[in-house]
């Protein structure tokens, strides 16, 4: 095995408003590989946004090393990184393919290439067709793919996910799971996943890392043994159930 | 073709409804007994036309103070409100000063106007700016503030410049907003002029109307206020069709 793409080890974070201090991450330690789909989950405020955005290199941390990218995969912190919210975030005046344009636009790629992968990529996320729509003409659940594939457009290799589902109904949000493997499995890309929903957690990811509040600290990191692609009834297996016993069980006792 | 045939019948109502509304006003005042100098018909309003009240002229004077004043504020609103927005440490001291500047009834300050700057057009203009700079500026202000922190961070990662942000994402989003401040802009320009003439002015038709309120020649009055309708009327008209221009029809769904 070649070293880790991802490497935070003892970070940790704290913020500071109006002269308070408030430890927001302790210790988080854990490796991602090239090609994984890590699933990050826990309560509400223990830090998931926080780690996510320290990968970002949107805020800063003061303890611990955060490393990402190997020889065989070096990382561009500028280009490398595709982000995926709780909210589409699209621009109501632009249409859809200019959505996705969004990224390559600012970085400056060349534009009628970036116009043909806009066109590949609405395609992978289902929405052929809705090219020259306007985000308010889609569903809640259309405008998060749109999202993905904004996210997907410079070809980053690490793409961050903080609760991309969470605003999205439990049908909708099942759908989009599946999707979200299926675009995983064609894009080959190392994905983060965060979620409070400790089911989700366990369907999509090939680990789960638990976080538990106040501050955020790492409960676990769970290796997932479910084969892929995994379809919705794996979620009536023996092997679900106590994984997701098992986490509930860390969330619980805290 | 639905939508086309629906549209007609729409508007074929509003032009019904007033058309209806002009016929109950000229029989109501002709049975009614009405004196002519308290409530003229409406055929005697359009017959005023025909008097020597240099209609043109006058109408074009006040049409020149709405429309100078008025544009005289989107400029500077618009102005304001970027140099605010660019410069945070201009925004924080000068904002306070004009929230209540937005206090002040603006139609108070007219016959200081008049002191300062004599009378005529060009105080006409400043008192339409005056009155009615303020909710442009605001409203813009407002619109280029209202960015998601997730969408700043978003382009943030991919090193996006201060100019690509503001021309990509809060100038863009920055128009709706502007557009309905200038919406509520255009009544109060002609509130502005109109003020002004009534102060102090020897043409135009607020002026006019003082005039002929003399001679309580009723009828003329009623026009005079109709065309300053009409100015107000088509001003609006040109900033909805500016609108959709700009914004385009996926502006509907916007208001603030
Ligand atoms: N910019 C900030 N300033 C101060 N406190 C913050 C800030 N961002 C988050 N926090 C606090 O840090 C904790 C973790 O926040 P966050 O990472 O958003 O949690 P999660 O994403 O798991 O809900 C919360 O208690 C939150 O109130
Ligand atoms: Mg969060």
């Amino acid at each position: 095995m070649s070293e880790p793409f991802i490497k935070l080890s003892g970070v940790r974070k704290t913020y500071k408003t109006r002269g308070q201090e408030f430890l927001a991450v302790s210790e988080v330690t854990f490796d991602v590989n090239i090609g994984e789909l890590i699933s990050i989950v826990g309560p509400s405020g223990c830090g998931k946004t926080t780690v996510l955005k320290i990968l970002a290199g949107i805020h800063s941390h003061e303890e611990g090393t955060v490393s990402i990218g190997n020889d065989t995969n070096p990382f561009d912190p500028t280009k490398d990184i595709g982000m995926v919210f709780q909210q589409p975030l699209l621009l109501k005046w632009r249409r859809i393919l200019e959505n996705v344009l969004l990224p390559a636009e600012i970085l400056g790629l060349p534009l009628k290439e970036s116009r043909e992968r806009a066109q590949y990529l609405l395609k992978m996320v289902g929405l052929e067709g809705f090219e020259k729509k306007f985000p308010d003409e889609l569903s809640g659940g259309m405008q998060q793919r749109t999202a993905i594939a904004r996210a997907l457009i410079h070809d980053p290799k690490l793409i961050l996910m903080d609760e991309p589902f969470g605003a999205l109904d439990a049908l909708t949000r099942e759908k989009m799971n599946l999707e979200l493997l299926r675009i995983w499995k064609e894009s080959q890309k190392t994905i983060l996943f965060v979620t409070h929903g400790i089911q989700e957690a366990v369907f999509l990811g090939n680990r789960v890392i638990v976080l538990t509040s106040g501050p955020a600290r790492m409960a676990d990191n769970i290796a997932i043994d479910l084969p892929y692609p995994r379809l919705l009834e794996i979620k009536t297996h023996e092997s679900f159930g106590s994984y997701t016993r098992h986490i509930y069980k860390h969330l619980d006792m805290e | 073709m639905n939508d086309i045939s629906k549209t007609a019948r729409r508007y074929a109502w509003i032009v019904l409804v007033h058309l209806m509304v002009v016929v109950l006003w000229q029989f109501g005042v002709t049975f009614s007994g009405i004196p002519d100098y308290v409530m003229p018909t409406p055929e005697a309003t359009v017959l005023s036309l025909g008097e020597d009240y240099g209609w043109v002229h006058n109408t074009f004077i006040t049409a020149a103070e709405v429309f100078g004043g008025y544009c005289l504020a989107v400029i500077v609103g618009v102005s304001l409100a970027l140099i605010f927005n660019w410069f945070k440490i201009i925004e924080t001291l000068a904002m306070p000063l004009m929230i209540s500047l937005n206090m002040i009834p603006k139609v108070a300050l007219g016959p200081l106007f008049i002191v300062w700057f004599s009378y005529g057009v060009d105080s006409n203009i400043l008192i339409a700016f005056s009155i009615c700079f303020l909710p442009i500026l605001l409203t813009m202000e407002r619109g280029l503030k209202e960015v998601d922190p997730d969408l700043i961070d978003l382009v943030r990662i991919l090193k996006a410049s201060r100019w690509q942000i503001f021309m990509k994402i809060q100038l863009p989003g920055s128009l709706p907003y502007l557009f309905s401040g200038m919406k509520v802009a255009v009544v109060l320009a002609v509130a502005g002029a109109i003020v002004g003439e009534f102060i102090a002015s020897e043409e135009g038709l607020g002026y006019l109307m003082l005039q002929v309120q003399v001679t309580l020649d009723t009828a003329a009055m009623f026009m005079a206020v109709l065309l300053i309708t009409l100015i107000g009327v088509i001003l609006y008209g040109l900033v909805l069709l500016l609108e959709y221009l700009i914004v385009g029809q996926n502006s509907k769904e916007t208001s603030v």
